[in-house]
């Protein structure tokens, strides 16, 4: 064995030692989470503008350039629209009515439609645009969205038939419902009391309601399908 | 075995198994005795399933429930909906026990029908009011530190057909709309901070890549207190039909919030109004007026056993009362059940663990005399709030409110040991 094959073991040694402790002191600092994992990628103005479709409702903010008229909606509505929700915006079977309804919401029967519930105007847009047509969503152009809204809004009294509708008309327009929402959740609102455990009743039970095993509308779910 | 030939040692398993013609005597086992029909597996015979060899590993290499478990699916009611691409159905709570509902039975509540999402493919966008737009990758969500959690999901209408009067005369349908799981996910605040949310910042709006675009907003309190974006569900990845790959769990929030199949989360300073939050999920009260954003799920319960899918065939005696209860504010603290309807309650036991925003179990022994009886529960949460009775929650809200029904219920067990749906003042 030469003499620095000899000293060699105990550099070696030494080293190790030495680059253990440092180790052993970065160890621990690098296995906590970081604030910021650096995972992902910077989402590029094209991507974000492929995807950034929400109109907000009660200032149109989103609202796309482009614009479209009554008379062009009333064609689209026609090919794309009537056969769901009616000719005249009436509904058909259990798809929705999209007209009327006004003065129901305190009834027995309310009919939550544009005209009777919708706060704002924008957030029309922003559903057809996303849901609308039914099975070929997204398909529409802006300025046909435009005139789709225009011919809803127009059915439901709320814009003329020779209107052209575009952002600014659109965030114009005042919704008969607008202030038909509450915010802030008053729950709970339900005054019960300590909970009683025995002797509770003042009178024996009284049935209300036992129509359930008579309407026949429950669906059989004890045999298999 | 026989080490003569192969074949022969294959004969002699067969035998043994029952096989092979005439073996079964030869082996010594029992003649089949001749009993009526559906008594053949019965003792003193030997049942059939142990003559003979079943399907041996990997012959379902996905696991399916027994054959004779096929009652026990998810339900939809025709007539509620104009499509089934728009439209609901219900988890067959009557048929399950403990706290957990197996993926497959948990009710599926669609607006566009269930989108069939690459995973490759998908990705999750947040910007808006942030520092740095990001894009994620499934992959790159997967990376970040994972957390899992129980929690149960309601539709804000579960219950809504009770309104009313009593309508449904199932527990599948007057409760069915909630499901309890396992989450595994991201915590949204995580992948906030990592676009850095700006100070202005006050609102989420969070977006699914499903037909509808499914929107909700969610004030960013929430978002950065208990959210969790997930990509597993009862320890494997989640099922389309609740959000694959990735959805949002907002826990004791309703349903609707909880967007499934995530792709985008977009900050602002305000809500957006969108139809899902202003045409639906509003709460009409009798001026007129509608209630927004009324996230939370109060407490609820419904007893399982009996009710009108599970009646009480045996007779007078002993039957045990089991149900579930549940609360959007934390955990269930108690639970009582009548079966005097109302006079008269006992505390039911809890099944442990009960943790909060998730379904518990609980249960009563109870001696049924074989009168006609009126079964109800009451859950208490944690935070002193005490589940009301349906003449409390209309005299509050009215009966147009749709959503958020989670007043006391009530069977009916008739002498004949079947059970009905009612209401009762």
């Amino acid at each position: 064995m030469s003499r620095s094959s000899r000293r060699r073991p105990l550099v070696a040694i030494a080293a190790a030692l030495l680059s253990a402790a440092l180790v052993a002191g970065d160890a621990f600092a690098q296995d906590r989470a970081p604030q910021r994992f650096g995972f992902g990628r910077a989402a590029t103005a094209a991507e974000i503008k492929g995807w950034d479709i929400d109109v907000r409702a009660d200032d149109g903010l989103g609202l796309p350039p482009g614009k479209g008229t009554v008379a062009a909606g009333e064609k689209l509505y026609q090919e794309q629209c009537a056969s769901c929700h009616g000719e005249f915006g009436e509904g058909n079977g259990r798809w929705p009515e999209l007209i009327g309804g006004e003065k129901t919401l305190r009834s027995e029967d309310p009919r939550k439609t544009v005209a009777s519930f919708w706060p704002y105007a924008p957030g029309i847009f922003d559903y057809v645009r996303r849901t609308m047509p039914f099975a070929a969503p997204q398909s529409l152009s802006d300025d046909d969205t435009y005139s789709i809204v225009a011919y809803l809004l127009n059915i439901n009294d709320l814009l003329p038939a020779d209107a052209t509708l575009d952002a600014a008309a659109l965030k114009a327009i005042r919704m008969p419902n607008r202030d038909g929402f509450v915010q802030g959740d008053p729950r709970p609102d339900v005054p019960v009391g300590e909970p009683c455990m025995s002797k509770c009743r003042k009178e024996p039970p009284r049935i209300t309601s036992d129509l359930a095993q008579r309407l026949g509308v429950t669906p059989d779910n004890r045999r298999q399908k | 075995m026989n080490e003569r030939t192969n074949s022969g040692g294959r004969r002699r398993f067969l035998a043994r198994a029952g096989l092979v013609g005439g073996a079964a005597l030869a082996g010594g086992l029992p003649p089949v005795r001749a009993l009526a029909k559906g008594e053949e597996n019965l003792p003193p015979n030997v049942p059939e399933w142990m003559r003979t060899l079943g399907p041996g590993v990997t012959a379902s290499p996905y696991g399916t429930p027994s054959p004779f478990e096929k009652a026990v699916v998810r339900r939809s009611v025709e007539w509620l909906t104009a499509t089934e691409q728009s439209s609901i159905n219900f988890t067959p709570l009557h048929a399950l026990e403990g706290i957990i509902t197996p993926s497959g039975l948990c009710f599926e509540r669609h607006h566009g029908g269930v989108p069939e999402i690459d995973p490759e493919q998908h990705r999750l966008m947040i910007h808006g009011m942030v520092e740095r737009p990001l894009l994620f990758t499934m992959d790159d969500i997967l990376r970040f530190p994972s957390v899992s959690r129980i929690y149960f999901v309601e539709c804000p209408a579960n219950g809504g057909m009770e309104w009313k009067g009593a309508q449904m005369d199932g527990v599948q349908f007057t409760h069915g709309m909630v499901h309890c799981c396992e989450w595994t996910g991201v915590k949204l605040s995580t992948l906030l901070a990592e676009a850095g949310v700006s100070p202005s910042a006050k609102w989420i709006l969070a977006e699914g890549a499903d037909a509808a675009a499914m929107t909700r907003s969610i004030p960013l309190e929430k978002a950065l207190d208990d959210c969790l974006v997930c990509y597993a569900q009862n320890g494997e990845r989640i099922r389309p039909e609740n959000g694959y790959p990735l959805r949002l769990i907002v826990p004791g929030w309703e349903g609707n919030v909880n967007i499934k199949w995530l792709r985008r989360i977009k900050l602002g300073d305000r809500p957006w109004h969108h139809r899902e939050e202003t045409s639906k999920y509003t709460d009409l009260m009798p001026d007129g007026k509608a209630r927004q954003f009324t996230f939370l799920m109060e407490a609820n319960s419904v007893i399982t056993s009996p009710c009108p899918e599970k009646p009480m065939k045996h007779g007078k005696g002993f039957h045990e009362i089991r149900g579930i209860a549940w609360s959007g504010s934390g955990k269930i603290r108690r639970v009582d059940v009548s079966t005097d309807g109302g006079d008269n309650w006992r505390t039911a036991e809890l099944q442990e663990p009960v943790l909060s925003k998730a379904l518990t179990r609980f249960r009563l022994p109870w001696t049924w005399d074989g009168a006609p009886a009126l079964l109800q529960a009451r859950a208490i949460d944690e935070s002193g709030y005490v589940q009301p009775t349906i003449e409390q929650l209309r005299k509050s809200r009215g009966l147009n409110s749709i959503y958020h029904k989670n007043s006391i219920h009530t069977w009916r067990v008739n002498a004949d040991g079947t059970v009905n749906n009612v209401q009762i003042i």
